[in-house]
């Protein structure tokens, strides 16, 4: 096990806590350039999937696991992101600017519903996201100048100085431009937690009324997280319009907001890395359950039957199993599995345990 | 006379959200967990209803198949607390919202697999058969679910103001840690509530089928919509659940017929958001002032 030696202050809020944790991520990113050029191109498509549901993972993570504000509806701000970006390009917007603008407003919908909604906690809050996310299917079909109706919108292609980036004519080079966004807002999502606006929404989450009591501007900072978590998301439905081709109102039904909150809880809640994790088991176990099923069909006697539903009741399974044994998801499975290897043979079976909180009510009655 | 036609009909759909949010209610009166599988339960009393009351199933008489299904999605809620629900007992709330969303996936996947993906609807006694009050027709079935619901609700209220039980559930709600001091088996209150909230949806469940018809995925939006109804209500309280669900249901259909056409489904959960603006805590709110 290592020990790092702490000399300054700059020392504890470093993004890379040494050189060997910082060569970890370069190396991690070097293997995220090449992979496209090794698998088909089938697979790099699931691979930029993989990356926009990261995107929007990390959107929720910020909201959900940073700062402890349950939504159940980001899938709205999605949709909010996929359709002012793609209306924006449809008038002649360049994808760069569109991009950020589509971000920008989002952000700033997130920030007009977070004060009303800024007021609930716990259940009411994630209830009334739902409710936003519901709302936002039939405002799709009813804003028709700005969202196309009923048959939506279509994503043009993306033109670099003449360079077409197209989701199938390109794939590399979009899966590339997914990246690049991703990398940097997951730069950005690092220093965030390590300034004294990330620090603020820890403090929120952990203890409302602490954080309130060190001086903590409550409604301000919920409000800035929640603006931060819809722009990041939105930057997500933006590419994942062009990933899908064409969007419309069943493109973000409430069905992909409670998905993206499981994603985020099997990734592992509070952790940026999370996001990731869950972003894989989301996108690639429907291609594991396929895959498999056909090798069982193929190579044994049994033929299991495609009962429709069967991979959204195995991945409801998974995070079942996962609330009940690990609920710090698998980032928290990681962590116990790295903890276990650093100190081999000393490791202690009771570590990681979890404390119970037994409930006293907030109703007076 | 046309108004007060869509406001009787209204009012019947209002009492089976009502009756569906009586289940959220249950539980969270009783643990102050939510349960989001609620309206998947429903859809399960439902098939149920109809396994033991249709003629092509067991052709039981109507009464005996809503106690049977009734008695069979109990057993169900009590064993789902035992077995499932008890392995995070004492963890946050949260957790067990994001379980019961699962297990709500779970219930779809093997409904669908039982029962198959069309729409079935359930064989009752009442069906097709009307009172009429001077001008005013009301079908049977809208009369039976009005009757059943203030029925259940007025028993279910004093189920929780008198009996020793029902007292026991609100205290361990209130204090875990102090009701299990007291001489309260908490963890067994907590699996007999799930097995009421069973029972109640059972009963939601036949009578919505018999009203119009169930496929598996029906428990989803009409869940989110009781659960609605429920959160106007303030959760806390069973009146003011069945308060919800009635204010729910008459929204519904008025709010389809005078609203721009498009508006009028989105019309329940705009109710709930202006409420929830308004009082954060419901119309009936329990919340006082958060404890650090």
């Amino acid at each position: 096990m290592r020990v790092i030696f702490k000399s300054s202050y700059d020392d504890d809020i470093n993004l890379f806590e040494d050189r060997r944790h910082l060569i970890k991520y370069a190396i991690l990113l070097v293997i995220a350039l090449v992979i496209p050029w090794i698998v088909n191109s089938y697979y790099v498509g699931e691979l930029t999937s993989v990356v926009i549901w990261a995107l929007a993972g990390l959107g929720l993570m910020l909201i959900a696991g940073h700062t402890g504000q349950v939504s159940l509806g980001h899938a709205a701000f999605m949709a909010i992101g996929a359709f002012s970006h793609l209306a924006l390009m449809m008038r002649g917007w360049h994808f760069v600017p569109a991009l950020i603008a589509s971000g920008l407003l989002t952000g700033l919908a997130g920030a007009l519903i977070a004060r009303p909604l800024g007021r609930m906690s716990g259940i009411y809050l994630a209830i009334a996201t739902l409710a936003l996310s519901i709302i936002i299917e039939d405002i799709a079909i009813v804003a028709e100048p700005i969202t196309g109706g009923v048959a939506g919108l279509f994503a043009p292609a993306i033109d670099f100085f003449g360079y077409q980036i197209d989701r199938y004519g390109t794939p590399v080079a979009f899966y590339y431009l997914c990246l690049s966004v991703l990398v940097l807002v997951t730069l950005a999502y690092a220093n965030l937690l390590r300034s004294a606006t990330g620090r603020s929404f820890l403090a929120i989450r952990d203890s409302e009324v602490s954080a309130r009591a060190l001086g903590v501007n409550v409604a301000r900072a919920k409000t800035i997280a929640f603006a931060l978590s819809c722009a990041i998301t939105g930057l997500a439905g933006a590419l994942y319009a062009h990933l899908a081709q064409a969007v419309n109102y069943e493109s973000f039904l409430v069905l992909i907001s409670i998905t993206l909150l499981l994603q985020v809880v099997i990734g592992g809640l509070g952790s940026v890395h999370g996001a990731f994790f869950g972003a894989f088991v989301v996108v690639l176990l429907p291609q594991t359950i396929s895959i498999t099923r056909e090798f069982i069909n193929s190579s044994t006697p049994f033929s299991l039957a495609a009962y429709p539903g069967m991979d959204t009741a195995l991945f409801a399974l998974i995070i079942l199993l996962m609330i009940i044994y690990e609920p710090r998801g698998l980032y928290g499975l990681w962590i116990r599995l790295r903890t276990w290897l650093e100190l081999f043979p000393l490791y202690r079976k009771g570590m990681f345990r979890r404390t119970r909180t037994y409930l006293k009510t907030e109703r007076m009655r | 006379m046309d108004l007060l036609q869509l406001l009787i009909s209204g009012i019947a759909n209002g009492c089976i959200y009502g009756l569906l949010a009586l289940g959220f209610v249950l539980i969270y009166k009783a643990s102050e967990a939510v349960n989001f599988a609620q309206g998947d339960m429903l859809m399960l009393g439902a098939f149920l209803g109809i396994t033991f009351i249709n003629t092509d199933y067991m052709d039981l008489p109507f009464l005996l198949g809503l106690t049977g299904a009734a008695i069979v999605l109990g057993i169900f809620g009590y064993l789902l607390d035992r077995l499932v629900l008890r392995g995070i007992f004492g963890q946050p709330q949260f957790a067990m919202v994001i379980l019961t969303i699962a297990l709500g996936f779970l219930m779809r996947f093997v409904a669908g697999v039982i029962w198959g993906h069309d729409p079935v609807s359930l064989q009752s006694p009442f069906a097709g058969r009307t009172l009429s009050f001077g001008g005013l027709v009301i079908s049977m079935i809208d009369a039976v679910i009005i009757f059943a619901t203030v029925l259940l609700t007025t028993a279910l209220y004093f189920f929780f103001a008198r009996t020793r039980l029902g007292v026991a559930m609100q205290a361990s709600s209130q204090n875990q840690m102090a009701a299990y001091y007291m001489g309260i088996p908490v963890k067994r209150i907590n699996a007999i509530v799930w097995g009421l909230s069973g029972v109640v949806a059972a009963i939601a469940g036949v009578l919505f089928a018999a009203k119009g018809a169930v496929e598996p995925s029906a428990g989803l939006i009409f869940g989110i919509k009781a659960f609605a109804a429920a959160v106007i209500g303030g959760l806390g309280s069973l009146p003011g659940a069945l308060a919800g669900g009635l204010l729910v249901g008459i929204v519904e259909p008025f709010a389809g017929r005078y609203l721009p056409s498009g508006l009028g489904p989105v019309a329940p959960y705009v109710l709930m958001l202006l409420v929830l603006i308004m009082r954060p805590g419901g119309l009936f709110a329990q919340i006082s002032q958060k404890k650090v």
